[in-house]
């Protein structure tokens, strides 16, 4: 009945490795109530292979075992089980097409709510707050920015970044159709540069699992870029499914660059509306 | 000088094949294009293989590879998108900025994007294909490794040899930069095959 549970045709220290993972998971699962169970096989296969070494163990039922017996282990897991690759305003042209094709509709609303889902460490949620504050629609919005990474949303929600990153972000700014100046949202200093507290008082960050939590809010935009690819088909369609239900009537919907709704048992909930941007606008109610 | 070279200088392949391959990776760097070049073309129409190519390119410029390259070949020819199952006598193309890996959804063989950290200084990373693609074809598999300047690739030939796949390396003196087949020969010294380009295509063209 459980797909997830399956288990392959044992031979060879390979299959071990793909029953390995899964009990791991489960018990990640049943000791954290965190559900990696539906990430996608490939990646997750590497990472773990990397947590393998990361943490000395030989195989990753040694490793099980420290994750149920010793507190520690698990936080750390964290960081190999989920990934915090992110910069700002990746895919700029992503940002370009939001500027021009969404934001015009944005204006009609009185107040606007907007999720960034898979937030990691919050890169994406400040380029959001600083676009929208470019288009003066800031102060009327609010951005929930979610993960399931305790340590990710912590530095997210510090916006303390590596001032060597700079250089890419401002050029990606730029890139975005940016009216101002990368350097106006924040302060340099000692190798670092500190985001705005202005930006922060529209962004909340806060805990959620696109695997097992709920709708929390009625939004405008949903932008979650690069997160679905870690996910297998079922979970794919649970998140996009939690994303219509999220949104308001002709409300949107941004993906990664290399995402699609194509294979989605949602898709028909959905108009492609700026199509090598991956924004996409709910259907009305026919 | 393809037409030169004999088929029955590559029989150990075919006897190591009852049934064929499943899929053939290749990776590739600085020199690609015109290894490619000569590669793909060399592909028949029939081939039952599916076709996963890693070249690594500048993140920022759009990329022409399918273009140029479905113009050559007898194949089609398609950017790798997330999930999409692997077709037999397809060749796939990372897209840039982007790992692709070999992934299994529902028994099928599909194909996988990530956004991890680079390997080897490269995304999408040869190492990360190769590696994702002996786990899911194990002896079904053939990894080649052409001209590079790094050394990506290396540690996925030899996954792909571990899972008892077939490891081709190109020539490093016939290779445009002989970093990445010295790495991968270093790496794998008993590799099946050590060839010329012109005896890879060979090679490519013999096979069903």
């Amino acid at each position: 009945m459980d797909a997830q549970v399956e288990v392959q045709e044992a031979h060879g220290p390979e299959k071990d490795f793909d029953i390995e993972i899964q009990l791991l998971l489960q018990a990640v699962y049943l000791k954290y109530h965190s559900d990696f169970r539906g990430y996608a096989g490939a990646s997750l296969k590497r990472r773990m292979r990397a947590a393998m070494a990361h943490f000395g163990v030989r195989t990753l039922t040694q490793l099980q075992d420290r994750v149920l017996h010793e507190a520690d282990t698990y936080p750390a897991l964290m960081n190999f089980l989920t990934v915090q690759v992110s910069e700002m305003f990746r895919d700029p042209s992503y940002f370009r097409a939001l500027r021009e094709t969404v934001v015009p509709i944005l204006r009609t609303y009185p107040s606007l709510k907007i999720w960034v889902a898979g937030c990691s460490t919050g890169e994406e949620a400040y380029s959001m707050a600083i676009l929208l504050q470019e288009e003066g629609l800031l102060e009327r919005s609010m951005i929930y920015a979610t993960d399931i990474n305790p340590q990710a949303l912590h530095t997210a929600e510090a916006g303390v970044y590596d001032a060597e990153r700079l250089t890419g972000f401002t050029a990606n700014h730029r890139l975005s159709g940016g009216r101002s100046s990368l350097s106006d949202y924040y302060t340099a200093a000692y190798g670092r540069a500190v985001f705005d507290k202005q930006l922060k008082q529209h962004l909340v960050f806060s805990d959620h699992s696109l695997a097992t939590d709920h709708v929390f809010a009625e939004m405008q935009l949903v932008s979650c870029r690069n997160v679905l690819i870690y996910f297998n088909r079922p979970l794919q369609d649970r998140a996009i499914g939690l994303f219509r239900d999220s949104l308001v009537r002709r409300g949107f919907l941004g993906i990664g660059a290399k995402e699609s709704l194509r294979f989605s048992q949602h898709a028909g909930d959905f108009e492609e509306l700026v199509r090598e941007d991956r924004i996409y606008q709910m259907r009305g109610v026919p | 000088m393809t037409a030169a070279i004999s088929l029955h200088a590559f029989a150990p392949l075919r006897s190591l094949l009852p049934g064929g391959l499943d899929a053939i990776v290749i990776g590739t760097s600085a020199g690609g294009i015109e290894a490619l070049g000569v590669l793909l073309p060399a592909l028949p129409a029939t081939l039952k293989a599916a076709v996963l190519v890693v070249i690594h390119l500048p993140r920022d410029r759009p990329s022409l590879l399918i273009e140029i390259f479905t113009k050559r070949c007898a194949l089609r020819v398609e950017e790798a998108e997330d999930k999409k199952p692997i077709e037999p006598g397809v060749i796939y193309f990372a897209p840039p900025d982007y790992h692709l890996l070999v992934d299994r959804e529902e028994g099928r063989p599909v194909l996988a994007l990530s956004s991890d950290e680079l390997v080897q200084y490269s995304r999408p990373s040869i190492d990360v294909l190769f590696e994702s693609a002996a786990d899911v074809y194990g002896e079904r598999l053939m990894g080649m490794v052409l001209t590079g300047a790094n050394q990506d690739g290396a540690e996925g030939l030899a996954a792909v040899r571990a899972a008892g796949g077939i490891a081709a390396v190109q020539r490093p003196s016939d290779a445009q930069a002989a970093m990445m087949p010295g790495a991968a020969l270093a790496r794998v010294p008993d590799a099946d095959y050590v060839l010329t380009l012109a005896e890879m295509a060979g090679l490519l063209a013999g096979l069903q």
